[in-house]
């Protein structure tokens, strides 16, 4: 592999780069006085109940040090939960405890933890250490996500989530983020989740890479990614694509989770999307981008609806049409 | 479209206006661009001996006023017992030295330091054109005199050429008859003066200086004023050379007396100099007094402030690296702005030990935080005590360096300790949640940059130019409002997207 790029080969290829994003996309695009909704996870959750936006299920919040002595207790009905920064960003500061076993929680890993030691992690959020700023914070506990029997296999000790840029309320890039032993159950790319590009017209997969580097199967369980395709695919691009009537953000991460009983749920959105999205497609987003601005100003589409089958229609791979599964429903065929 | 060109314009106005303000100070107010410049100055002293007679005594002596190539950059009196004054009248300056009482031999000093003009000036113009002064002759005077300036007045076309013609007439080792006769009763200089003012051309007798270093006891040399065309035009009585000779300062201009003592006899005056060199900073400090640039520059502010300043001064310098290398190469730093504050304690302690402390201080820091989170405590309070550790780390090697004879132990104190906390803090999570390689990429980047910006901000010709021109901010402002506009691809996105083989190229 080459130490490096050219630039002009990156220009031409259309990638979006880091001063493009914040310059173009986000000062253009996202209003500051609009980030607090998406920065604070609690503020998103309660927004998108109002907007009927399925979301994880928040079984407590804690606001003051005081309330983590007797956490034991609130935490009493066995099961898993994830402890989550309202304001933390790029997945720090969250903690996924699977399962309980006597004294101790069990990480997605299997480390296991003490009371003591949640009750440090927690007290830190509630410091402000994981927050933007480092302001104080709150730390909410969710419910545990039950993913997708069909995702066995392709993700290691943690859940998958699918990250959907939306830019102007269509959805114009998605990957799913899988975790795997080196990122610690994170799906985050930079800590060694593996990114699966997805055809946004299908929701199958386009590439995988971990590290930057391409795959074709799961480092840890060897599963072949070119088995994905995502089910209820437009109904996740429809999901996303409401997150723009919700916030009023322009250019908008989602992150969407497949859950096994309540299907698609929002995690958790993002104003400063990151770039990595890119190299899981393999493609830029830059001309995606500029074609969404020409269009929308035309303002042919109002409806998410209408939004999400112009994006299909148009980002489709070459290719990839003439496979595209038969709206609305198609359920993907997973090895077990 | 409207907003990008008002940005442009906003850009280029401030890099116009820093480089205007830089250009002007520097050609007004003389201070060089360039750090570590000398100058060459004069020291010309006059030494004024007489006897006094025991009476009240009054001193009066002509001082320059405004010699033509010179600036007067300071000047004193060595006079133990007399007080002294300067008089302006008539735009003519003269130096009184006076005492109740006196007797005996009197030696009274005036020292001026001058300055060679960069910028060579003419003789000083008179608006109003002066009348020759009415001259006395005998009657065989009269004759000779009109038989000189008939001759001269053959051969020449104007007051110039007419002076130079007179002045080869009589200054010559054989003179001709008239002058001869001339000269019996009257010396050289002043006979041409008087010839001169006879032809009707305005003259005049000044007294300068020929400035040779080291020379003692000199005396005043006589050079002809002549009124030629619209201003005064100067010659050597004894060669005829017009201009005033290099290195000659005018000391009395107007024909004025040189030096009247009142209360005293036997009086003269002797002239000694010799060159100096002095910092051209600090000539332009003293100098700039008159010019309407000491209100907006530092050097006005005490000294105190100053050494403030120019540690503040240097700031912009070190945000610019930051810009730079954040925007442009996309170095990972932990803390924004904290390379700066690195930068700048490295100003005090010098590079290596530096370097050298920061990272024990950091390492040791990293190691006590290790235990501390077994101790579970809370994040402000762990903190504070991760400030009282810092502090104590660098007591001790203080102490330590102290007692090896190393200067370096000293100056760690310049560290920002809350800062230094922090970094540990910061580090020691990065170390739990993404691993010591995070660690090792993002404190790399904070040092190299401080690295960095304390190379940029040691330069002395940085250094100098903040400090003296501080309008080279807005240059850096500029420079940092095109970076903050800059879309293009950071020289690390180079790397991260290597990968990308881009197969779905349209």
């Amino acid at each position: 592999m080459k130490r490096f790029i050219g630039a002009f080969r990156l220009k031409k290829l259309g990638l979006l780069g880091m001063n493009c994003r914040n310059i173009d996309f986000i000062g253009r695009y996202n209003q500051r006085s609009l980030y607090p909704l998406v920065d604070d996870k609690l503020k998103t959750k309660r927004l998108a109940r109002r907007h009927g936006i399925p979301v994880p299920r928040l079984r407590f919040v804690v606001r003051e040090q005081h309330q983590i002595r007797d956490i034991e207790r609130r935490l009493s009905a066995a099961g898993g939960f994830a402890v989550k920064p309202a304001k933390g960003s790029g997945g720090r500061g969250i903690l996924v405890i699977v399962e309980r076993s006597g004294e101790h929680f069990v990480k997605a890993s299997g480390a296991r933890l003490t009371l003591g030691d949640l009750k440090r992690h927690m007290s830190n959020i509630l410091a402000g250490l994981y927050s933007l700023a480092g302001t104080p914070d709150v730390a909410i506990v969710e419910e545990l996500i039950q993913f997708d029997a069909r995702f066995q296999g392709f993700s290691h000790e943690g859940v998958p989530d699918i990250r959907i840029i939306v830019f102007q309320g269509y959805p114009v890039m998605a990957m799913l983020r899988l975790a795997t032993h080196a990122s610690d159950g994170k799906a985050n790319l930079h800590q060694g989740a593996v990114g699966v590009g997805l055809d946004i017209s299908t929701g199958r997969c386009l590439n995988a890479v971990q590290f930057s580097r391409t795959l074709s199967i799961h480092p840890d369980t060897g599963q072949a990614f070119d088995q994905i395709r995502l089910p209820d695919w437009p109904g996740i691009l429809h999901l996303a694509s409401r997150c723009y009537e919700m916030t009023g953000l322009g250019y908008l991460g989602t992150d969407i989770v497949l859950d096994r009983e309540q299907g698609p749920l929002l995690l958790e959105l993002n104003a400063r999307p990151g770039l990595s999205i890119q190299i899981a497609n393999d493609q830029g987003l830059l001309p995606r981008l500029r074609h969404i601005e020409k269009v929308a100003k035309a303002k042919r589409h109002a409806s998410p609806e209408d939004r999400v089958r112009y994006a299909m229609e148009t980002f489709g791979e070459p290719g990839s049409i003439d496979t595209r599964p038969e709206l609305p429903f198609r359920t993907a065929e997973v090895r077990g | 479209m409207t907003s990008r060109i008002f940005f442009y314009a906003i850009v280029c106005t401030l890099i116009v206006t820093g480089i205007s303000i830089a250009w002007l100070r520097h050609t007004h107010a003389h201070i060089p661009f360039l750090p570590g410049l000398q100058s060459q100055v004069w020291l010309v002293e006059a030494r004024i001996d007489f006897t006094a007679l025991g009476a009240p005594v009054t001193v009066s002596l002509d001082i320059p006023d405004d010699p033509p190539g010179f600036q007067i950059f300071a000047e004193q009196t060595a006079s133990p017992g007399y007080g002294f004054s300067i008089l302006d009248a008539n735009d003519n300056r003269r130096g009184e030295w006076s005492i109740r009482s006196a007797s005996g031999p009197q030696t009274l000093y005036y020292k001026a330091q001058i300055v060679p003009q960069r910028t060579p000036l003419t003789a000083p113009g008179d608006a109003a054109r002066p009348g020759a002064a009415v001259v006395h002759w005998d009657a065989s005077e009269a004759l000779a005199a009109r038989q000189i300036l008939a001759a001269a007045r053959a051969t020449s076309s104007n007051h110039a050429s007419m002076t130079r013609e007179v002045i080869k007439l009589v200054a010559t080792p054989a003179p001709g008859q008239n002058a001869a006769l001339l000269l019996t009763e009257t010396p050289l200089v002043p006979l041409l003066e008087k010839l001169l003012n006879y032809a009707g051309i305005p003259t005049r007798i000044v007294l300068g200086l020929h400035l040779e270093d080291g020379r003692r006891n000199q005396q005043l040399v006589p050079l002809l004023e002549v009124f030629a065309g619209d201003r005064w035009v100067h010659f050597d009585p004894r060669t005829g050379r017009q201009g005033i000779p290099d290195d000659f300062l005018l000391w009395n201009q107007d024909g004025r007396s040189l030096l009247d003592v009142s209360g005293g006899r036997n009086s003269q005056v002797r002239f000694a100099m010799m060159n100096q060199s002095i910092p051209a900073v600090q000539l332009a400090k003293t100098t700039m007094e008159e010019s309407s640039f000491a209100f907006f520059g530092v050097h006005r502010l005490p000294v105190e402030e100053q050494n403030m300043l120019r540690m503040v001064l240097l700031l912009p310098l070190g945000a610019l690296v930051v810009v730079f290398m954040r925007i442009m190469i996309g170095v990972q730093t932990s803390g924004t702005f904290m390379p700066i504050l690195i930068a700048l304690s490295f100003l005090q302690t010098a590079l290596f030990p530096g370097l050298v402390s920061f990272i024990s201080i950091v390492a040791f820091g990293l190691l006590l935080r290790g235990y501390l989170s077994r101790l579970n405590l809370l994040l402000v309070a762990r903190i504070a005590t991760i400030v009282i550790i810092v502090i104590s780390v660098i007591l001790f090697s203080s102490l330590l360096g102290y007692q090896l004879g190393f200067n370096t132990g000293m100056t760690v104190t310049f560290f920002p300790i809350i800062i230094i906390a922090w970094t540990i803090e910061r580090m020691s999570i990065l170390w739990e949640d993404e691993g010591p390689r995070e660690v090792l990429v993002q404190g790399g980047g904070s040092l190299l940059v401080a690295v960095m910006a304390y190379l940029l901000m040691a330069w002395p010709v940085t250094a100098h130019l903040s400090f003296h021109f501080p309008e080279t901010n807005l240059i850096i402002l500029a420079l940092i409002l095109i970076m903050g506009n800059y879309t293009g691809y950071k020289l690390s996105e180079l790397r991260r997207f290597r990968a990308m083989r881009l197969k779905w190229l349209p």
